[in-house]
């Protein structure tokens, strides 16, 4: 699914003391099958970008095209053209209410008027999606669960609704390393396997480097700059002008390259980085 | 729309105005004067003078008209339906309107009216105290002003203390709620659509996480409290000490001497 924003512009709370530009003339295009990272400073305007992209909020100026239907479109019924964008929010585990992980997945599902068996077998699918084992997971108390299960299963209750889009907002924040390797291997393999179009947001560079084709990088609720992840990350000085910095491996590179190695930047491979600096030892200039 | 634009009870602005910098034992009992003296005022050159005099204060406090008017939305429906009941029902006066069953009075119109305004400006006159009143302030004025009643064996500062926190906790809880309900919607909860039996059954996807997140709130707090050492009020001392300003002198005996003034323009003026 293609995804076209024309300058987003929302402000918080018009006319209030706290009124705020959280995002000013964005535009953004997303092709049909990309894997794009969100990046940006606390409080950039990440969040509101793919709460307006996914219909929740509606922009203040400026339109949403989901395969070319105007989502901002006042008009019409758009509730279901939205469920097309599947947005798994901030520590999603907190929507989590009902008393099994099978009627949880279920919600969304049902809510689109699925037939029980369709229902079941969508449950079923997307717990085998984020790798939990129907068996041991289906009939168990969401409350039950560890951190990191919890959200697999929050992240299965929005994959059960066949979204065409993906968005996941810090989808690793919190968890235990072995939880945050679980979710990104499973939004690798549903980018690979299933072709869908996912959306990212991370503070984490390296997460972001090693998932992602084409980073947008925002700053003060604009677009600071884009392209390429290796484009992107190669340009340390324009990257800190947009408050970010680079992920440790180039960062690494980067301080070496300083001291007069000889080196090139934008690495993100940990055995690639290791040999081209080993070669650089034995035969190089230091 | 987040749900902390609609509600303003309970909310605080910061703010460096006169309504700002007075104790808030002074502001508390300004408060409780304008309330009582709601109940006073019966006649129409009353509730003008009243509507001046609050209109007043709020420009002495900064903070927007339009802002303090958004805290009414919730409770329109409230006002109204007094509007109604009163003018309705009520049995006095001549009648001015009337079709089928339904007859409306000049007097119940009248009082139907004064009604209305009287729960308006009730809750406009709370609203304004806790946005220019930052919740700790709140409390510890509270504390003091009532902690004569200790003698009587009344756990004032618990009950001071409890009641900031749940102040202190309803913008937080809207802003949680804001966000469960979006996950919910995400997920094509009817919360925004269909009849209200489909609507109220979607809200029990909110209710729930809603009352798991407050229940861990509480406890994390009370830890948080408990490592501070916290043990209710004996003993307690206080960071910062109130003390009372010239300004609070003088804006009391303002205060007492308008609503002196307020009486007696009810009192003395034509109905």
């Amino acid at each position: 699914m293609r995804i076209e924003a024309e300058h987003l512009t929302y402000i918080y709370g018009p006319g209030l003391p706290w009124e705020k530009r959280a995002l000013d003339d964005v535009s953004l295009r997303i092709e049909e099958g990309e894997f794009v990272g969100l990046v940006g400073e606390t409080g950039s305007g990440k969040s509101t970008l793919v709460q307006l992209l996914n219909g929740i909020l509606r922009p203040t100026s400026g339109r949403v095209l989901l395969d070319g239907v105007d989502l901002t479109d006042r008009r019409k019924p758009i509730w279901k053209a939205r469920l097309q964008v599947g947005l798994v929010f901030q520590f999603p585990e907190s929507q989590l209410f009902a008393e099994t992980v099978a009627e949880d997945i279920a919600f969304g599902p049902r809510n689109l008027g699925l037939s029980q068996q369709e229902v079941s077998k969508r449950v079923e699918e997307s717990l085998l999606k984020v790798g939990l084992e129907p068996a041991l997971f289906r009939q168990r108390s969401p409350f039950t669960l560890s951190g990191g299960e919890k959200r697999l299963v929050a992240i299965a209750g929005i994959l059960a609704m066949w979204p065409r889009v993906l968005i996941v907002d810090e989808v690793t924040a919190g968890l235990d390393p072995r939880g945050k390797r679980d979710i990104l291997t499973r939004i690798k393999l549903l980018h690979r396997n299933e072709r869908a179009t996912v959306i990212m947001i991370s503070h984490d560079m390296d997460e972001i480097v090693s998932l992602v084709e084409r980073v947008v990088v925002l700053k003060s609720g604009r677009i600071c700059r884009q392209g390429q992840t290796t484009e992107v990350f190669s340009d340390e000085e324009s990257l800190a002008g947009c408050g970010i910095r680079l992920p440790t491996i180039p960062q690494i590179l980067s301080s070496l390259v300083k001291a007069g190695w000889r080196l090139p930047v934008s690495i993100f491979d940990v055995r690639e980085a290791a040999r081209l600096i080993a070669q650089e030892y034995h035969h190089g200039t230091v | 729309m987040a749900l902390s634009d609609v509600v303003t009870l309970g909310q605080y602005i910061p703010g460096n105005s006169l309504l700002h910098r007075l104790d808030p034992r002074t502001k508390f009992l300004a408060a409780i004067t304008l309330t009582i003296l709601l109940f006073f005022v019966t006649k129409l050159t009353g509730y003008i003078f009243f509507l001046v005099l609050f209109l007043a204060v709020v420009t002495a406090s900064g903070i927007p008209l339009r802002f303090l008017l958004r805290g009414l939305r919730p409770i329109l429906f409230l006002i109204l339906f007094t509007f109604i009941v009163q003018a309705l029902f009520s049995q006095e006066g001549n009648v001015i309107l009337q079709w089928g069953f339904l007859v409306i009075r000049d007097a119940g119109l009248w009082k139907a009216f004064f009604m209305s305004f009287r729960l308006t400006l009730l809750v406009l006159v709370t609203t304004l105290l806790t946005l220019v009143t930052s919740p700790i302030d709140l409390t510890d004025g509270l504390d003091r002003l009532f902690s004569f009643l200790h003698v009587l064996r009344i756990p004032v500062h618990e009950i001071a203390m409890m009641m900031t926190i749940a102040l202190r906790f309803i913008p937080t809880l809207l802003d949680e709620t804001d966000t469960i309900v979006k996950a919910q919607i995400s997920r094509g909860a009817p919360l925004d659509r269909g009849n209200i039996f489909r609507r109220l059954r979607g809200f029990v996807a909110v209710l729930i996480p809603l009352f798991v997140s407050a229940f861990r709130r509480a406890d994390e707090l009370a830890q948080a409290m408990e490592s501070r050492c916290y043990r209710g009020g004996e003993g307690r001392t206080r960071m910062r000490a109130m003390v009372l300003h010239w300004t609070d002198l003088w804006t009391a005996l303002v205060a007492l001497a308008l609503g002196l003034v307020t009486l007696a323009f009810n009192w003395l003026a034509v109905p």
